[in-house]
């Protein structure tokens, strides 16, 4: 009887973590819904039909990362750069689940790990390590359950309605994906000289290598310049201890 | 030949989920290495302004329409405009302007 009556109590507790994180999910799924949308167009776009937007949306829950994987699907390039290409978009997550892992309780059951691990984006890594740690999956779990569908229903209803809409307001969408980026990467840029000088030289040799070198996928392009300027910022201006972290509480995307 | 999307979605998913897992379940101490630690902090906005650009310009049916959407956003997300507002004023702005271009 004692027994059942703490387990009681905990199932209470994970269920007001859950539906606390659900709340703070919602505007983060709203957000969402509408970003995937252009991205359900690039998706279509890229030949996908409206079932393989919503599953690229559902298992790579990453708005850049999935961009990027479309622009491998229209190029028709090989699965190792797909592999190379996922790898290389979505390396910040890596960064932020090492972030995270310090965040979890040391006891925190490997189950815990796999599920929120599936999920670290930009804003509900935000809203995660927001809040007080230990970690509570159960307040990850009410973020996902709003924010994952928003994500992939999106995506598909892009494909779909992107052929209903006229061609100027498609036009118009489509570049949501891309403000979204910018969103991304100005904050940091205004605080961090290094960032500041990086994002204008990464624009311009994009730019030139798009031009010079026009038979190089955009994914290939984007691989090799981001591995060769992110190398030549990390040895000339290599990051203090304390910065090298995701920092809590920045504006982030998908 | 035409490779499968369906496996393209796979393999993209398995990169995804070790990406994001494998950190959380193997790796609990912090990377040592500087040069490392520095690479991966300046990787996600090299990545995104890569991505960026010129793809902006090349989106719009107007490269006019798309460099304005990408002064406006980097306008208004320095001026510290969230993720949702940027990403809607850049498409209200590819709107009115290939709007007001068709029509002149």
């Amino acid at each position: 009887m004692k027994r059942e009556a703490v387990n009681l109590r905990v199932l209470k507790r994970h269920r007001v973590s859950f539906a606390r994180g659900a709340r703070d999910g919602v505007p983060i799924g709203l957000g969402y819904f509408a970003v995937a949308f252009s991205l359900g167009i690039a998706a279509r776009n890229a030949g996908l039909n409206a079932a393989q937007g919503f599953f690229i949306s559902f298992f790579g829950m990453a708005s850049a990362g999935e961009y990027a994987a479309l622009t491998v699907i229209a190029a028709n390039a090989s699965y190792v750069e797909m592999a190379l290409v996922t790898l290389i978009a979505n390396a910040r997550y890596l960064l932020m689940s090492f972030a995270l892992s310090q965040r979890f309780d040391p006891a925190a059951p490997l189950r815990h790990r796999l599920l929120v691990g599936y999920c670290v984006t930009d804003e509900l890594f935000g809203i995660a390590i927001a809040q007080p740690a230990p970690l509570d999956p159960w307040h990850s779990y009410g973020s996902y359950a709003v924010a994952i569908p928003c994500w992939a229903t999106g995506t598909a209803v892009g494909v779909i309605a992107g052929n209903l809409l006229p061609g100027r307001a498609v036009s118009a969408l489509s570049v949501a994906l891309f403000g979204m980026f910018l969103a991304v990467v100005v904050p940091p840029a205004k605080k961090d000289k290094v960032i500041r000088f990086f994002v204008p030289l990464s624009f311009a040799a994009s730019f030139a290598a798009s031009r010079l070198l026009p038979a190089l996928s955009g994914g290939t392009r984007t691989i090799l310049l981001t591995l060769l300027l992110s190398g030549l910022a990390a040895a000339l201006f290599p990051v203090p201890d304390d910065e090298s972290q995701p920092k809590e509480g920045r504006n982030h995307e998908a | 030949m035409r490779h499968n999307i369906w496996l393209y979605i796979a393999v993209m998913a398995v990169v995804c989920y070790a990406i994001r897992v494998l950190p959380l379940t193997l790796l609990r101490r912090r990377i040592q290495n500087r040069f490392l630690r520095s690479f991966l902090y300046y990787v996600p906005y090299v990545t995104l302004s890569v991505m960026t650009f010129p793809s902006i310009i090349e989106a719009t049916r107007s490269p006019v329409a798309g460099g304005a959407a990408l002064g406006l956003g980097v306008l208004l997300a320095w001026m510290g405009a969230g993720l949702f507002p940027v990403a809607v004023s850049c498409c209200a702005i590819v709107f009115a302007l290939e709007w007001f271009l068709a029509a002149a």
